[in-house]
Parts: structure tokens; sequence; C-alpha cells
């Protein structure tokens, strides 16, 4: 699939300012008001600028306005009417958390559980697809919120160190399990998606052309003569190419580094809130790098039509380090 | 609405026939003439006499070898269009409305005024039956020539979708397929017409008829390279009574 940086950027981003919005919702605030309106102002940030980023790759951007209305039967939809009854809820938790110096438990954790099941509804806009067998799986939706609360986590714990706020350890103990977990998940899903071919979903060009009853199937001659928006779009083949080198970047850069820096600046106490927030933007580094890759190494099924992919799954587990 | 209705009174859709398909284009052709001047906006060309000429298409035919363990390989025709699914993922990932399915007759439309563009519904498509048009920045597909089936203004036998009127081979029929005694329903039943990638459970009103099985095709070992080695067969006539004459002298 193509990855488009638009969408790269609104996945990564968005995650994680839902996350930290939950976070805070549930009580994992400071004291200082500089660390609150910076938490408040941050948060809204990430989110805002992912959504915003997502309007990007509209090619008629001026009738985004619909998109509120399908959410009976469509994820996008649900996606967009979630995001901003979020951001909705938790501004009214913030205000009285900013103006009124109390945390509002009702509304926080309702903020908070609308965050996490926005993040989840951004995962099913891919989930959701049987035409792309790498994403198909609840892999898939645990991956999307184990990073959105991972990456909002590591947020927090540089927020709170940076105003020396009292949670900084707790925060960043969470922040070593969150990641732990998230990068678990995530080695699960690559590990099926290396088996996760067309192929094995049963669309190779044999089951896709109806053909394949009759004898070995190949493409003689194709429909056209230059690439079109289908393979453009679904027979994505630059991004692959370089698909080793970056799973290395995403596991470094994404999980190995963040983590031996988190604990740094847990357990060492060395300047805790710069080394924070180096591991905060190394860690969003290596998830450019993995959301790159969900998009580029995922096959869709009108490929097989093409003849291209049909045997590809993701870069093997092999390959990781 | 983006729901899908839970019937519809007709099923209208195409047979394709891939044991009659030559191939040419022709329906691929004349389905990006009358779109281009029909529903919604046209269908454009970007760079169209550059190097890398590409365009909005409605119907794409492809060319595939297909190689029967014990025969020779075969070269079988298939255009690829909307298959106007009963249970069609394209509609129901849509979050804007503007993709939905008529419960009148089953085809699946876009209404271009509500399309912001976004690509959903051709990546929930397994068929690659969606094309985003480039320059006029919505979704575009088969309408299955909605302004030509219903349409008064032309002769009863323009009344068919733009690709079947023209196949010259007759290989793209149109019909109701609810209908059971309809000549599609018919030539499905009797033909074994099949749905493309029933693993994704789009259940295709579009059928396919396969290629008759080839019984009159020389066997595997046969072919233009073995004609010298045919057993020589017994001659009638002039040359048959020479031939005896001369067995008697061998």
């Amino acid at each position: 699939m193509h990855p488009a940086l638009s969408v790269i950027v609104f996945t990564t981003l968005s995650g994680i300012g839902f996350g930290l919005m939950g976070l805070l919702g549930i009580g994992f605030g400071g004291d200082t008001l500089a660390f609150r309106w910076t938490a408040v102002v941050l948060a809204y940030g990430f989110a805002v600028i992912g959504l915003l980023s997502s309007v990007a790759h509209l090619k008629s951007p001026a009738r985004a306005i619909h998109a509120f209305s399908q959410w009976r039967s469509s994820w996008l939809s649900r996606e967009g009417v979630l995001s901003v009854l979020t951001l909705g809820v938790f501004g009214l938790w913030a205000l009285a958390f900013l103006f009124m110096d109390t945390s509002i438990g009702a509304l926080g954790i309702a903020a908070a559980l609308l965050a996490l099941v926005t993040i989840f509804s951004t995962s099913m806009i891919y989930a959701q697809l049987r035409t792309v067998p790498h994403w198909a799986t609840w892999l898939t939706s645990a991956t999307f919120l184990s990073f959105g609360i991972a990456g909002g986590l590591l947020l927090l714990a540089w927020l709170l160190a940076l105003f020396g706020e009292e949670g900084t350890r707790r925060a960043s103990q969470f922040a070593l399990v969150a990641l732990l977990v998230a990068w678990g998940v995530k080695a699960a899903w690559w590990r099926r998606a290396a088996k996760a071919t067309l192929i094995s979903a049963g669309s190779g060009t044999g089951d896709a052309t109806g053909l394949g009853r009759l004898g070995g199937v190949r493409p003689f001659e194709p429909p056209h003569t230059s690439p079109n928006y289908l393979m453009r779009e679904m027979a994505f083949e630059v991004g692959r190419k370089r698909a080793r080198a970056l799973r290395r970047v995403a596991v470094w850069a994404g999980a190995v580094l963040p983590l031996l820096l988190v604990l740094l600046a847990t357990y060492a106490s060395l300047a805790p809130a710069a080394l924070l927030l180096i591991a905060l933007l190394v860690h969003l580094a290596g998830m450019l790098a993995e959301r790159w890759l969900f998009f580029a190494e995922a096959r869709h099924a009108v490929a097989s039509f093409y003849g291209i992919g049909q045997a590809d799954g993701a870069v093997s587990s092999r390959a990781m380090l | 609405m983006t729901t899908l209705p839970q019937t519809t009174n007709k099923k209208l859709g195409l047979v394709i026939d891939l044991d009659v398909c030559v191939g040419c284009h022709a329906c691929a052709v004349a389905c990006k003439e009358w779109n281009t001047g029909a529903y919604g906006a046209p269908l454009s060309d970007i760079d169209a006499y550059g190097a890398e000429p590409s365009g909005t298409w409605l119907n794409r035919v492809h060319s595939y070898e297909v190689k029967p363990e014990d025969k020779p390989a075969q070269i079988v025709h298939f255009p690829r269009s909307c298959l106007h699914c009963e249970d069609a993922p394209c509609v129901t990932v849509c979050p804007t409305g503007a993709s939905y399915k008529r419960s009148e007759d089953g085809i699946v439309l876009v209404d271009e005024d509500r399309c912001m563009g976004c690509g959903l519904c051709a990546w929930a498509c397994p068929y690659g039956a969606r094309e985003m048009d480039m320059d006029a920045g919505v979704m575009k597909k088969c309408t299955l020539c909605v302004d030509r089936i219903y349409n008064d203004h032309i002769p009863q036998e323009d009344r068919v979708p733009s690709c079947v009127r023209t196949c010259p081979a007759n290989a793209r029929h149109f019909g109701d397929f609810a209908d059971p005694d309809s000549a599609v329903s018919r030539m499905v039943a009797e033909r074994g017409g099949y749905d493309l990638m029933p693993e994704q459970g789009t259940r295709p009103v579009n059928k396919y008829l396969p290629p008759r099985p080839k019984a009159d095709a020389m066997p595997a070992s046969g072919g233009c390279g073995s004609h010298g080695a045919q057993a020589p067969a017994t001659p009638g006539g002039l040359l048959g009574w020479l031939d005896r004459a001369l067995a008697v002298l061998d």
C-alpha cells in the first residue's frame, strides 16, 4: 500500500495525543500550573496536528464535513465523530483542571475511555479491510492502542520530569512497561504478517481470476501501458526495497534506545528531563519507520490481478536487530 | 446512506464470457467514451501525450496465460470492472455517504458532490473497480451505464451498458440476476458462472463464465515441433493402391 506521509503522521501523532489525554484524564497529572498548561496544550497539539494531517491526503478536502455523517456503518466516520467528542469532553475536563484546580473524576474517565475508543476506531479503518491480509487482524488494533498508550506515557514522563513533578518516576516505570508490551504486540503482528500473504489469504492470481481451477495462471499482457492509480496506491513497490533497513530503524529507534534512555533516566537519575526528551524524539522517529512499513509492506488483493507480490509477507522477524 | 439495503428489487449486472472474449479492449474504450460525456465528472487523462500517460478507466482488460498440467497453455482475456456486490465493502467504509447501493436495482454509485476523495473505498474493494480521478478529485466507478439503461430518448437496443452494446464478440451480457428466468441467470446456471474472490465475502452480482474445456486441443506432447514425428497414416485412393502394390514387392 502507498505509504502517504500525511496518514503516517496522522496515525502516530494522534495516537500519542489521545494517549496523553487518557492518562491525564485518569489522574496521571502533576501539581504545577506550568505542567498542566504544557500537558494540555501538547495533548491537544499532537491530536489536532495528527487529525489535520489526515485531511492533507484528501483529494477534495472541502467536502470533509460530510465525513461526520456515516457513523452507523463507517469506521472512518466513527473515528471523525469520536475524535471531536474526545477533544470536547477532554476540553471540559481541562477547563476545570486548569482554572479551578480540580480534576473532575467522571469527566476525566469519560475522556480517557473516549480517547481509547478513538484510537481503536483509527485502527479499525485498517483492520476492517479483508483486502489487505497484513492488516486484517485484531493485532492491528492492539498495536495502535498499545503504541498510543506507550507514546503518551513517554510524553507524560518527560513533561513531569521537565517541571520537577513527583510522579516522574512512576510515569517512567509505566512507560517502560508500556513500551515492552507495545513492542511485544508488534513482534506478534510482524510474525503473523510474515506469513499473511495474498496466496495464504486465498487471493492469489489464480484465485482472483477464478482461472486457477484450469491450471497455473500468469499475467501475459497488462491492461495498460504505464502504472495507474491502482498500481500506485495498492501495488506500491518502492517502499519494500529498504524494508530490512527500516525494520532495524524501527526497532532500534522505536524500542531499544528509548528503553535504555528511560532506564537511565529512572534508575541512574542522570538528567532525566533531557534523557526522557531524547527518548521521546527517538521513539517518534522509530514510530515513523514502523508506520511506513505498516503501509509499504502490506499487499492488497488487487495486486494479484497484476501478478505482483502474491507471495510477499512482511520481512522475517529474524531481520529485526 | 452507506448502510447496505437488505434486499434489492432487481439485481442488475453483467455476465462476462471468458470463453468468447477476444481481448480487443473495445468495451474499455466504449466505456471511457460514454462515461466521459455522461454521469458525473469526465474520466480524465493525465500526461496523455507524454512519457507516462495515466488516466481514469472503469474497465480494464487483462490477458493471462493459463497452463493446465497435461495440455498446452491457453490465453484467457479477462475484463475487470465493478461487480456491484450485494455486500459491497466499498459502500460501508465510505465516511461521507457518497457511496451507496440502490435498493431498486442494486447498482452501486458514487454521489460525487459528497465524495471527499479519501480513497478508502478503493482500498476496501478487492477487484480494483474504483479509480480516483486525479483531475476532479473524486472516486470514479462503473455506473452500469445508469444513464443509458433507463434512457427513453435512445432506441431500445441501446438501453444496455455501453460495454455490452459495443462488444463485437458478444462476450458481455446485461440483465437481472434476481429473476431466475432471465437470460443472464440461465447462462450462469448452464455454464457454471462463478464469483470472483468469494473468500472476500462480497457476494458479487456480476458473474464470469469459465473458458470451455478445450476437448480438441492437442496433447502437451503434440504441438508444432512434433509434426515430423507423426506416424505416416495409410493413404487411400490411387496412392493407397500404389502403396499396397509396392508392399507386395517389399
